[in-house]
């Protein structure tokens, strides 16, 4: 099983914060990969079991299931039901912690998934890197003071 | 019930933050509040249930009590037992965690108690400021470097005539009067000092001897202007403490592997923030054969280039003291070895030490024998301590993009070299210096934690190094310098 991790410090409250991520379905509006969302079957974006089915810029689609959403850890869990790179098992956590020293945050995500070893290596740099800090450094940009 | 919860960014990596943390009864050397602490019953500071007493700045006295402690969330709970304040049912919660875009990391502590309804802004107040907030300042300003003077080696500023002031006690040392052969250390008696106030005097067991004793004994390396002592690594026992010391007391089983050089002596006065305890799995012989190297290996391997599974390293003079740690360390990292040595008894030891290929350099082209075992492509990394014979020699060992550490020169000097040819591979080249990396108390003990923690588990082992008197020590520097030794030198103090 292959594991990421990455981590940033956002200059903005984690309240403030938390509300421009907890949104399921607002991975457009703060994600610089991804093109459009939406949440299949009418379902409400924090109703958990529900699925956000979005394409990125590049074209891929991906279809995720929210299993766990929480306001009072500003924690978000969701898994891969679908996408174009090819992991199994991919459950991910995004979550923001106060840093009550300045009133900042501290943003963490990671995932856990499946993959064939020889690929293991690229899959974690390229979801550390190229998904979760692109997103991370939008977020440390659009908050910057 | 109340709840604190304050937390921090300190710009330093986890590690280096976790090995000042994670020391149940080190808060003592660290927090302003708190002055002089011990764990009852002798038990291991990190062991669970282990209780710490410590007195405060005001005289008063708190016991607290380790409930959990977790290497890997890099997290601690622990309770108050007694204190002089209602502080009722306090359970705290100490964490960290990386921030990966910057070498920083995130502090929370966070804790819940009750207490009296008219006093419980007042000591939320003073849990949230005074212990909370003064220790992330406090920790920040260490790990700064700024309680302490940087141990920088070797530079012209940190020349030092390390002859002891005129002070009240006679000791044996060794004092060089010139640069020049192992003829100039001389043995004789000297005065030594009662400690300053942020100073220890320890009762030397073993010292270390080390091929920097060679660079600062022929002046080499500008560490020591004659007379003087040379020397930078011993263990002993405290043997009387300065008035503002707290975290150690006499008694204490310490050692250090630092400049000032000095260590030459049975009796030495030295800083109390360059001190760290020594285990008790570790021998006053190993610990004073061990610690420099120990401390050497680990930011060779985890911060000069950080080594990891899949690597393919090249250790010169495997069989050498840093060697033979380089070695097994490398291998636990999940790296593939390479030793080279010049002798084929060394041979077969390296290869017992865990090198997956072993190439005597002596009667081998290395450079053809490493490209041979690796298919052409070379390896990662080469660590290579023996400079002029092995330099040329180390950059067509290297695979493209590749790293050459070169810390040090027995084979000579490597003299002038056209930086363009690296070009060739795009090769990295750095020339790590030893006091850059343990410039802080932090650091210091960051890198000996985990060498501690490598032998601890087995990971790495050390053989009883080869000992002699404090007074031969001429000619342990002819064995060293002739190159004919497996493993370590010591010099017995006593």
């Amino acid at each position: 099983m292959a594991e990421v991790y990455v981590s940033s410090v956002i200059a903005a409250p984690a309240g403030a914060v938390w509300l421009a991520v907890r949104d399921f379905n607002a991975l457009p509006a703060w994600a610089p990969f991804v093109a459009e969302s939406r949440i299949e079957q009418n379902m409400r974006p924090d109703q958990v079991g529900c699925i956000r089915s979005f394409r990125l810029k590049d074209g891929g689609r991906i279809r995720e299931r929210l299993l766990a959403l929480s306001d009072f850890d500003m924690s978000c869990t969701y898994s891969i039901l679908e996408s174009p790179m090819g992991v199994e098992n991919y459950i991910a956590t995004l979550a923001l912690i106060p840093i009550t020293d300045g009133n900042a945050t501290l943003a963490t995500w990671k995932a856990s998934f499946d993959a064939p070893p020889e690929r293991e290596d690229g899959l974690v740099r390229d979801i550390g890197q190229n998904v979760f800090q692109a997103a991370f450094t939008a977020l440390k940009s659009r908050f910057g003071r | 019930m109340v709840e604190v919860r304050r937390s921090t960014v300190v710009d330093a990596p986890i590690e280096e933050v976790w090995a000042l943390l994670r020391d149940f009864n080190g808060h003592d050397t660290w927090h302003p509040a708190v002055t002089r602490s011990s764990i009852e019953d002798k038990a291991p500071a990190d062991m669970i249930g282990a209780v710490r007493a410590f007195q405060l700045a005001d005289g008063s006295h708190i016991r607290e009590q380790l409930l959990a402690l977790s290497d890997r969330e890099r997290s601690f709970d622990y309770c108050i037992l007694d204190a002089p304040v209602p502080l009722m049912g306090y359970v705290a919660h100490v964490r960290l965690l990386p921030v990966t875009d910057g070498e920083q990391t995130f502090w929370e502590w966070r804790s819940k108690f009750t207490a009296p309804g008219s006093r419980e802004k007042a000591l939320e107040k003073l849990v949230a400021e005074d212990i909370y907030e003064a220790g992330f300042r406090a920790i920040k300003q260490l790990l700064r470097g700024k309680s302490k003077p940087a141990a920088s080696v070797p530079s012209a500023s940190a020349r030092t005539a390390p002859l002891p002031a005129k002070g009240e006690d006679s000791a044996q040392a060794i004092v060089m009067h010139a640069h020049g052969g192992p003829d100039v250390l001389q043995y004789q008696s000297i005065q030594v000092a009662r400690p300053q106030s942020d100073e220890v005097r320890i009762r030397q067991r073993f010292i270390g001897v080390n091929y920097i004793d060679v660079y600062m004994r022929t002046g080499y390396f500008n560490l020591i202007s004659p007379p003087g002592i040379p020397g930078m690594e011993a263990v002993g026992v405290i043997e009387s403490v300065g008035s503002s010391v707290s975290g150690f007391r006499p008694g204490d089983r310490v050692a250090y592997a630092c400049a000032p050089p000095g260590a030459y002596t049975n009796l030495r006065v030295m800083k109390a923030d360059v001190l760290v305890h020594v285990p008790d799995f570790l021998s006053d012989e190993i610990a004073g054969a061990s610690l420099l190297k120990g401390i050497t290996a680990s930011f060779l391997l985890h911060e000069v280039y950080r080594v990891k599974p899949g690597h393919v390293v090249l250790v010169h003079a495997a069989a050498g003291g840093v060697g033979l740690l380089l070695t097994q360390w490398a291998k636990a990292l999940g790296a593939t070895v390479i030793g080279t040595t010049s002798s084929e008894e060394k041979v077969n030891r390296i290869r017992q030490a865990g090198c997956d290929h072993a190439i005597n350099y002596a009667s081998t082209d290395f450079a053809q024998a490493v490209l041979d075992i690796t298919g052409g492509a070379g390896v990662d990394v080469v660590y290579d301590a023996v400079g002029r014979d092995t330099f040329e020699g180390s950059l067509r060992a290297l695979k493209t993009r590749g790293t050459l550490v070169s810390f040090g020169q027995a084979s000579g000097d490597i003299g002038l070299y056209e930086i363009g040819k690296l070009a060739n591979k795009s090769v990295t080249l750095s020339r790590p210096n030893y006091g850059h990396y343990t410039e802080t108390r932090a650091a210091i003990l960051m890198h000996a934690q985990r060498f501690f923690s490598m032998v601890e588990k087995g990971a790495v082992s050390i053989g009883y190094p080869r000992v002699f008197r404090l007074a031969e020590a001429a000619a342990a520097h002819q064995a060293l310098a002739e190159r004919n030794t497996i493993g370590s030198i010591v010099l017995s103090a006593e």
